[in-house]
């Protein structure tokens, strides 16, 4: 076991290094002098090379790509040239936002998904089993941000009965544990959760189905257990998958929470993200998408683990 | 080098150089080694699946080839093939080497196989007679004429053309998809054919009847058969002369009657023993091989069936017993218990009779 | 002399002799009494031909606009569907919207569709130091979330139809390819692959013949399954001003410019993203349906 782990950890270093390189050539690709934002629209030609040289951008790109990764292993990412402040810091803060967010649609996702799959599961090809299935594919086609925006008009504008963005009274980016704060939380929260739950439901749905086809089930009725014990052998049979199902999208929640957060202007790191990109504040987009792509690799990688341990038959090479 | 006959639409099988007398093929020293990873921090095993394999195949004779699951059988039959890489020895077919006298390609017009599993052997999304015809077509043969011998084939293998050749693999039984797979070796006149556990998957009726049928064709196109099986009676009901294989290697081969008859190598013996009878008078008792197979991978030293041999001395496991000629009519052995003069406290002395 | 077979297999023979039955006839047949799908199906094309026909619909100019007219509701005479924050027609906005959200939304799924299959038989056929080499790249790309690897490859490329196109297809090209050697893979170790190389058959003409059929189908699923997601990201590239520019008509874009006006005129501000919702509920819906229809054994 301590072998696979040490394995998995190592096929990851060359993963982990592809993506700095992938995320530090992005912002190179980028049409135009990256220096566009930080000067001044008369600046003068010494200025700009001053700059340039500050800045580091007059080294050889493979040169770059080693400074930036050295400094990046030490946590200096630089400074948002927008507010000035440290990207690692700015970057951490945002991203507590959107853990608060991501754990809180998780926990829907994932227990109404697993609801439901089982349900339909259960039920199979009835009627029960169309309407969760209907739900399951409604929340998988849905475009999140529409559906946000949906609810904010119902709930929002027609009712009245929750606000409309931001993640606390005042519009404070501190985050606390108190009914003033959770309001803010549950639209945000519901929107998000909605694909994850699809995509749990059909999962747990097909995986129910095939378990309780199989005959080791029949065996265990024939000897006489009841359907609770039969249940939590469908239940033992179809949590690694499904927990799996669920670790991967709290990935997707994470790194691909711009959408939402936009919608709802929740300070988290999709927000960053969007005025990154359009303030073209290289250091805090370069920063942002590498410490979100990382956490991703991470998850993916505990996710793993945590499959193979559960389950000895998915241990591959 | 291939036409098309005009009376009977076959490929011309391609021709005999070597006379009556030359083996169809013969095999020396065939060897495959797979390394199996051993993890980040372990050095890496090899699993020794054929080692050393020398036999000969003569013209228009059947070759059975037996052992248990994972003894080398069907790896061997994919290296005479070619649809493996070999890493040491040599395929002689009919005198010569594959190279600048005999073309790969030139190869698998003189030789075909027929695979185990009936349904994965044929392309689902083929009709039978695609199927049956692709192989001619790659050779040469224009679409219309391979499909017409398509259908002569379905035919001779026992399949009224009308009904089969458009059906689809899913469409028809495993009896007949077994049918199927032998026209489609037979398509392009090969002049040796490897049966891999062919009738292994069908039920005992449809089986009598397909190697009935391999018998007939044999007869009908002067095939010359190698054939693999795990069961012992239709091993010695299809061949002349049989191969016994152990962990990747020969341990004896004979005439089929000789080696049944008279097992020279302890694990043959078993075998024989084992096979469940029929008469109640000679039951079969308890199983006279004990324990489980041991792993391919690195294998025991000296002879391989020495841990679970009853005879076994300590000269065994020190080196590998070499398959041995036991004087009578081309019966080999490869232990030391039937070798003269080996040391082994059971064998006959030098220059002796035989036991 | 042949042997008297047995009598299933006499039965069998003596059957007369079928029509062929096609693999994808048998697909065909089986969609077409499925009828959710047909629904479904029903549904997209509706919306294709609107949206390719949409010149010579006699709808009012999409691009023409009156700010007295503006945030009319659904229902006004003369405006069928309201009017949006810049006073132009909906319906003609959302049906002429159709056209670039299509393209933006499909076109990526079959150009990765084309780049990831070849990479994925390649890379599945061959084996080996390319198979390794072709899919570790792969998994690099594999190893940022979609969202954020085509919002960070638009906001690198800049706005525009074209870069989202491109950023899409480099979103998609790694999941396919991932399907596609899997399942090549998978064909490739079969027999009846081992018996046309046996028969002395070139790589290309047992891609060609063997392999291609086998592969198409299960790689096909998934892609119709992606194009679902890829409408929703378009769209959403859209909607952060990534992707189309104004004043083209565009669902994502249109969602995006008429948010602020939920205040007012709810209803109409939700219709853009209706259609996207529809268009993807539909194309998953059938994808389903299509690959029931494809399961040889059920």
């Amino acid at each position: 076991m301590l072998v696979y782990i040490a394995r998995r950890i190592v096929y990851v270093i060359p993963i982990v290094i592809s993506v700095a390189l992938v995320c530090f050539l992005l912002v190179h690709i980028t049409p135009g002098d990256p220096l566009v934002a930080v000067l001044p629209a008369d600046a003068s030609q010494e200025l700009a090379q001053q700059l340039r040289v500050a800045y580091g951008f007059d080294r050889p790109l493979p040169v770059q790509f080693a400074l930036w990764l050295w400094r990046a292993v030490h946590g200096d990412l630089g400074n948002s040239i927008a507010t000035g402040r440290p990207v690692l810091s700015e970057v951490t803060r945002a991203v507590g936002n959107t853990v608060t967010l991501a754990l809180a649609a998780a926990s829907i996702g994932f227990t109404l998904g697993l609801l439901l799959g089982l349900i339909a599961g259960y039920f199979r090809d009835t009627w029960v089993d169309k309407v969760a299935s209907s739900i399951a594919i409604a929340g998988v086609s849905l475009p999140h941000y529409w559906l946000g925006m949906v609810l904010v008009i119902i709930f929002s504008v027609q009712l009245s009965w929750l606000p409309a963005v931001g993640a606390g009274p005042g519009g404070s980016g501190q985050w606390a544990w108190d009914w003033e704060h959770i309001r803010y939380l549950i639209l945000p929260a519901i929107t998000t959760a909605a694909i994850p739950m699809g995509i749990v439901t059909r999962t747990v749905r097909a995986l129910t189905g095939d378990i309780l086809s199989q005959d080791f089930v029949e065996a265990l009725r024939a000897k006489g257990l009841r359907e609770t014990g039969v249940f939590r052998h469908v239940i033992k049979n179809a949590a690694p998958t499904a927990l799996a199902v669920m670790g991967l999208q709290l990935g997707y929640m994470l790194g691909g929470s711009i959408l939402i957060e936009t919608v709802f202007s929740w300070p988290g790191s999709g927000f960053l993200l969007n005025s990154a990109i359009f303030q073209r504040d290289l250091p805090l987009l370069q920063g942002t998408i590498l410490v979100l792509a990382l956490f991703f690799v991470f998850l993916n990688l505990v996710v793993d683990i945590a499959q193979a341990s559960i389950d000895p038959r998915i241990k591959r090479g | 080098m291939s036409q098309t006959d005009a009376t009977t639409d076959m490929l011309e099988p391609i021709e005999d150089r070597g006379g009556a007398a030359q083996p169809l093929l013969q095999v020396n020293s065939l060897t495959k080694h797979f390394p199996v990873r051993g993890g980040l921090f372990a050095k890496s095993k090899t699993v020794r699946a054929v080692d050393d394999v020398s036999f000969t195949i003569a013209k228009s004779e059947t070759v059975g080839i037996v052992g248990e699951s994972g003894c080398g059988k069907s790896t061997t039959a994919r290296l005479l093939m070619h649809l493996m890489k070999r890493d040491a020895g040599d395929i002689i077919y009919d005198g010569i080497q594959v190279g600048r006298a005999l073309s790969l390609r030139e190869l698998r017009r003189g030789m075909q196989m027929v695979f185990q599993d009936s349904y994965a052997s044929l392309n689902p999304r083929l009709t039978v007679e695609e199927s049956i015809a692709f192989g001619p077509k790659v050779h040469g043969m224009a679409d219309a004429a391979a499909r017409s011998l398509a259908r002569e084939l379905l035919g001779k293998v026992g399949l009224r053309p009308e009904t089969f050749a458009n059906r689809y693999p899913h469409e028809i039984s495993g009896g007949q998809r077994q049918r199927v797979n032998i026209a489609r070796a037979l398509a392009l006149s090969p002049r040796l054919v490897i049966l891999d556990e062919a009738v292994s998957a069908l039920d005992k009726s449809v089986e009598a009847q397909v190697l009935n049928l391999l018998v007939d064709l044999k007869r009908e196109f002067g095939l010359t058969y190698l054939f693999i099986s795990h069961d012992l009676n239709v091993v010695r009901y299809i061949s002349d002369r049989v191969l016994v294989m152990y962990l990747g290697e020969v341990v004896e081969l004979g005439p089929v009657d000789q080696v049944w008859d008279a097992p020279a190598h302890p694990y043959t013996r078993a075998l024989l023993a084992a096979m469940p009878s029929s008469d109640p008078d000679h039951r079969t008792e308890t199983p006279p091989i004990s324990g489980d197979p041991p792993n391919p991978i690195d294998p025991p030293p000296g002879c391989r069936f020495h841990t679970r041999c009853p005879f076994a001395e300590p000269l065994c496991a020190q080196a590998t017993p070499k398959l041995t000629d036991l004087g009578r009519m081309g019966h080999q052995a490869a232990c030391y218990m039937a070798i003269p003069g080996s040391g082994h406290s059971l064998a006959p002395p030098k220059g002796g009779q035989s036991i | 002399m042949m042997s008297i077979p047995a009598m299933t297999d006499m039965a069998l023979q003596a059957a007369p002799a079928t029509k062929a039955r096609g693999y994808w006839a048998t697909v065909g047949r089986r969609i077409r009494r499925d009828k959710v799908s047909m629904v479904c199906a029903f549904i997209l094309a509706l919306i294709f031909l609107s949206a390719l026909l949409a010149p010579w619909l006699h709808l009012a100019d999409p691009y023409q606009g009156s700010m007295i007219r503006r945030l009319r509701h659904i229902g006004t005479p003369n405006y069928p569907l309201g009017t949006d924050e810049l006073g132009r027609d909906m319906l003609a906005r959302l049906i002429y919207g159709g056209r670039l959200s299509l393209v933006i939304g499909i076109l990526p799924v079959i150009l990765s569709f084309v780049i990831g299959t070849t990479l994925g038989l390649i890379a599945g056929y061959v084996g080996g130091r390319i198979n390794t080499a072709i899919m570790r790249t792969v998994d690099v790309f594999y190893a940022f979330p979609s969202v954020l690897l085509a919002i960070a490859i638009s906001g690198a490329l800049g706005a525009g139809i074209v870069n989202s196109i491109v950023s899409l297809t480099i979103v998609f090209v790694p999941q396919i390819a991932r399907v596609a050697e899997s399942v090549t893979t998978g064909v490739r170790n079969m027999d009846f692959v081992e018996a046309a190389r046996a028969s002395g058959a070139g790589a290309f003409t047992i891609m060609r013949v063997h392999m291609l059929g086998n592969v198409l189908g299960p790689i096909f699923v998934y892609a119709t399954g992606l194009i679902s997601v890829s409408m929703i990201l378009a769209a959403g590239l859209s909607f952060l001003g990534l992707g189309t520019k104004p004043p083209e008509p565009e669902w994502g874009l249109m969602l995006n410019t008429l948010r602020t006006a939920i205040y007012v005129n709810p209803w109409v501000a939700a219709l853009p993203g209706a259609m996207i919702f529809a268009v993807s509920i539909c194309f998953n819906l059938l994808s389903d349906g299509m690959r029931s229809a494809m399961d040889i054994r059920s």
